[in-house]
């Protein structure tokens, strides 16, 4: 229905044609589209996590065995809000817990990876099925990521000495009223959407010449979408994208429209969200530079199999 | 009264410190308004989520930004507990 209006409005009345209109066209579309979904979904996904917060996941995380524990840290990291600029309370909040360092990596790997801007958009782009491999896979590199970093005994490289907290921690819920929790997942919504608007119409306009204007075979001539480096350089290309996931997504659905490898694409988005320069600076605070780059080091190749794997699997 | 705003100098923990600012301002009266940007601090309140707000050593909100109007109503209730 908003398919047919658009196509209406460019080309009955403002009489566009052929590359011009193409463009203008899916320029309009996205941008509505992707704006009106993200708002409802961002929404939905902000009043379902007024019920949990960060205290509540280190509660219901203390004293569980290992390998629980990391399924578990990867599955809180869907339902509760991450800012990187809490990372270092949060680690050494849960370090102090007693939890593992493993298990505390899998809830890092994990939360930020699986943000509501970047599902949001995978689903409003891509439809559930790639929104849900997304996670699938997504949660898979933070267990195993998460598992694999516990083995390694490196609780040695954590710089700041942690006193632990022995007794129990108190898990309470959140409580409020529901009119309260739609104020603040409002105010939330209203929050992001300020803050990454501006990305999305940039990330729509350049995918929109590309659109209409640069040919069906150049990404695969070029880009090369059957290449062996592909998946790693854009692993690579992902890790300073952090803070603009919203522009780049729409970029990609189009480059995956011409011929981008959905493997290839997979990767990139997954190390836009998990692997951020600016965490890495944040935790360089309080961890050595060699735990950064293990961590790094194991999320990068976890990302890029998954990123072979897809090229293979859908070849 | 005591309040205390715990956070490592994210920008939301700054933008929070201005609000209770102009909270206290409204409500009159004398206050201490203390800033705790040392982590290890930080941790002996138990917050993990920054930031948070303490009123007379007692936590009252973490992870968000508060109004101005929401911290009046934490330290009137406050007031009105002590």
């Amino acid at each position: 229905m908003w398919k047919s209006f658009v196509d209406h409005l460019t080309v009955d009345w403002l009489g566009l044609t052929g590359r011009v209109n193409e463009t203008v066209n899916f320029f309009i579309y996205d941008t509505v589209k992707i704006l009106f979904l993200l708002v409802v979904i961002i929404f939905v996904v902000s009043y379902l996590r007024t019920h949990f917060n960060t205290e509540y996941v280190r509660a219901h995380l203390q004293g569980k065995s290992e390998l629980y524990g990391n399924v578990l840290a990867a599955l809180f990291g869907i339902i509760t809000p991450f800012c990187s600029c809490s990372a270092i309370p949060l680690f050494l909040g849960f370090l102090q817990a007693r939890i593992p360092l493993g298990v505390t990596f899998s809830y890092l790997i994990s939360a930020p990876m699986n943000n509501e801007i970047a599902i949001a958009m995978l689903f409003t782009l891509f439809g559930w099925k790639v929104t849900a491999i997304y996670i699938g896979f997504g949660l898979f590199v933070a267990i195993v990521g998460g598992f694999v970093i516990g083995r390694f005994n490196l609780e040695k490289y954590v710089l700041i000495p942690v006193k632990p907290i022995d007794e129990k921690l108190e898990a309470g819920e959140v409580k409020m009223s529901a009119k309260a929790r739609a104020k603040e997942a409002w105010e939330y919504t209203a929050d992001i959407v300020k803050k990454i608007w501006l990305y999305v119409l940039v990330g729509v306009g350049v995918g929109a010449f590309i659109h209409g204007y640069v040919p069906e075979d150049f990404i695969v001539k070029y880009a090369g979408g059957d290449n062996w480096y592909g998946v790693p350089l854009a692993v690579i290309l992902g890790i300073p994208m952090y803070s603009n996931a919203a522009g780049v997504m729409p970029l990609v659905e189009v480059l995956t429209d011409k011929g981008m490898l959905m493997g290839t694409a997979l990767s990139f988005m997954m190390a836009i969200t998990a692997l951020s320069l600016p965490e890495a600076m944040i935790l360089k605070k309080i961890l050595h530079t060699k735990l950064i780059a293990i961590f790094f080091g194991i999320v990068g190749v976890g990302i890029i199999c998954i990123g072979y794997l897809f090229n293979y699997i859908l070849k | 009264m005591k309040i205390e705003i715990l956070g490592t100098g994210c920008a939301k923990c700054v933008a929070l410190e201005k609000v209770v600012e102009q909270a206290v301002a409204k409500v009159g009266g004398f206050h201490e308004v203390v800033k705790v940007d040392d982590i290890m601090e930080i941790m002996k309140y138990n917050v993990v989520s920054t930031p948070g707000l303490v009123i007379d050593g007692k936590v009252v909100s973490i992870g968000k930004v508060l109004s101005i109007d929401e911290v009046v109503k934490l330290i009137e209730e406050a007031k009105h507990n002590a």
